[in-house]
């Protein structure tokens, strides 16, 4: 096994998509995701790739959509005003279906907000992240390992279904250092048959494209796109339980918050009160069915979250008025504290609220 | 030791970040489950930089200590604004060659060492966070001699490595005064 380091998260988010056989990166440096496009314009020249800061994050991520139309891993990464500027062209990939790895190393919104960790992109990233009917494959890793092994997961996922994946990190886990192991490197491959690159003559052309002036020619690809989901929804939902087959107050957080939660889980069991924690490491495909599951014997769920009430919605569509949902989140740049989401589980307890 | 979560704090530039990687990679070496976590953002231009760093037989939470068992302060604004965090029974170590201010708590242990005088004196300027590295080691024994020693190496980088025994020379320095 390889050695264990310690790496930034951001860092590890570049090393991690090197690994994965990413040569491509385009992208437009913003605080807390810097050092992500900072480590790829030091590491691809060296092997090969192509690392280009576009002018803006709107040329950048065209440009994302020109390199995984010719079939090639490709990459960019930003923070949340970013991936607003962004949108449009999300938009035409997932038109396109076009496989691509979009990083949003979350911060403080709305508008400039602030540059301290935040998880107030769920809806955007998860409901609307451009304009049409479409999904991104989201991922929500919680430490650095993760980070590195969802990368390689989202790549081979994006591939496997032709669209668009999201890494949603934060300003935590992004500048934060932990313990990791790389995993071994894969060569890059750009075997798509669909892919629109030279073939000097030998086969018709492909056509990589989200224009279509037909309507009902615009519906069945929908159509089409949409079975996927589907599919999607039924194979790929992810998330880790912690402490959740006897609990009564089940807490669901991702990524950053559900570290808090995890340790504010344990200060309630030595309390002897019954919590738990799912921790979605899908945000779409929502693990429903890991909510589902614990539906029957939990009283009541908390979701915490960094932001003003968001998955809260999500898990409250999966539990269907059965129990009672509640939320805890702090925003604005504001990372809760176990003691304060304590106190939430402890107040449920009792019953007063 | 168990679970110890630390918070160094001080100016840009005295060495924050880098001390608290050396005891990151020291908790690893020691087999421990570390974090490290710096501030970042305006901040570090000019006023406060600080690092938290966890280290736990255990999974980590929350990487951002709110309230360390040791806080490390090399200026004044740093004591000020994280005095009151440390838990009751933890430690404060004050680099007294440039903080006057005496701690007011009495429900914590306090230790004054002149950690920048003591690397002047010793003809490395600037390494007064190595001099401070040594006494919270001493006071704390977070790891073994030989994994401080490991997580020194591994996290000073190869161009710098001449500066290797000077580094150890000022954690010495620490451990002795």
């Amino acid at each position: 096994m390889a050695d264990k380091v310690l790496m930034k998260g951001n860092e590890a988010i570049a090393e991690a998509a090197i690994a994965a056989g990413c040569r491509h990166f385009f992208g437009y440096p913003i605080t807390p995701q810097t050092e992500v496009a900072a480590y790829m314009s030091k590491r691809m020249p060296k092997i090969g790739g192509v690392y280009l800061q576009g002018e803006s994050e709107v040329a950048s991520i065209n440009m994302v959509l020109g390199a995984g139309a010719a079939g090639v891993r490709v990459m960019t990464s930003t923070s949340s005003p970013g991936i607003s500027l962004m949108s449009e062209g999300i938009s035409y990939i997932a038109g396109s279906d076009v496989p691509c790895l979009i990083v949003n190393v979350e911060r403080g919104g709305p508008g400039l907000g602030g540059i301290q960790p935040s998880q107030s992109d769920y809806f955007q990233a998860t409901k609307a992240t451009g304009h049409g009917d479409f999904h991104l494959l989201v991922f929500a890793p919680s430490t650095v390992q993760e980070t590195v092994d969802l990368i390689s997961d989202a790549f081979d996922l994006g591939d496997k279904y032709r669209m668009p994946t999201m890494i949603l990190s934060d300003g935590l886990l992004g500048q934060m250092m932990e313990p990791v192991v790389l995993p071994e490197a894969k060569e890059p491959t750009d075997s798509k048959d669909w892919a629109a690159k030279g073939h000097q003559g030998k086969r018709k052309h492909n056509v990589v494209n989200s224009l279509y002036i037909d309507p009902s020619e615009l519906e069945r690809l929908n159509r089409e796109r949409f079975q996927k989901y589907e599919k999607i929804k039924e194979t790929e939902q992810r998330a880790e339980e912690y402490l959740a087959d006897d609990a009564e107050i089940i807490l669901v957080a991702f990524g950053a918050s559900s570290r808090i939660a995890h340790s504010a889980v344990d200060m309630a069991r030595k309390q002897g009160i019954k919590a738990g924690l799912i921790r979605p490491i899908t945000l779409w495909p929502f693990p429903e069915k890991f909510i589902e599951k614990h539906v029957g014997h939990a009283k009541s769920f908390l979701s915490v979250e960094m932001n003003m009430g968001q998955m809260v919605e999500d898990v409250k569509l999966t539990v269907k008025d059965r129990k009672p949902v509640r939320f805890f989140g702090r925003t604005g740049g504001i990372v809760p504290t176990p003691k304060e989401v304590f106190e939430q589980i402890v107040k449920i307890n009792g019953g007063d609220c | 030791m168990s679970d110890l979560n630390i918070l160094l704090a001080g100016f840009g530039g005295q060495g924050i970040l880098f001390t608290g990687k050396v005891m990151a990679y020291a908790g690893l070496m020691e087999g421990k489950e570390v974090s490290w976590l710096p501030s970042y953002g305006p901040e570090m231009r000019g006023g406060t930089a600080n690092c938290s760093v966890c280290l736990s037989d255990n999974k980590i939470g929350s990487p951002l200590v709110t309230n360390p068992d040791v806080l490390v302060a090399m200026n004044l604004p740093s004591l000020e604004k994280f005095e009151n965090d440390v838990v009751p029974g933890g430690i404060i170590i004050v680099d007294s060659s440039i903080i006057d201010k005496k701690v007011a708590r009495k429900d914590v242990t306090t230790i004054y060492i002149p950690a920048s005088e003591i690397a002047e004196n010793a003809g490395i300027k600037g390494a007064a966070n190595m001099v401070i590295l040594g006494k919270l080691f001493k006071e704390t024994k977070f790891c073994t001699p030989e994994n401080l020693d490991k997580g020194l190496q591994k996290t000073i980088p190869a161009r710098k490595m001449d500066l290797l025994d000077k580094n150890r020379l000022c954690i010495k320095l620490g451990t002795e005064n």
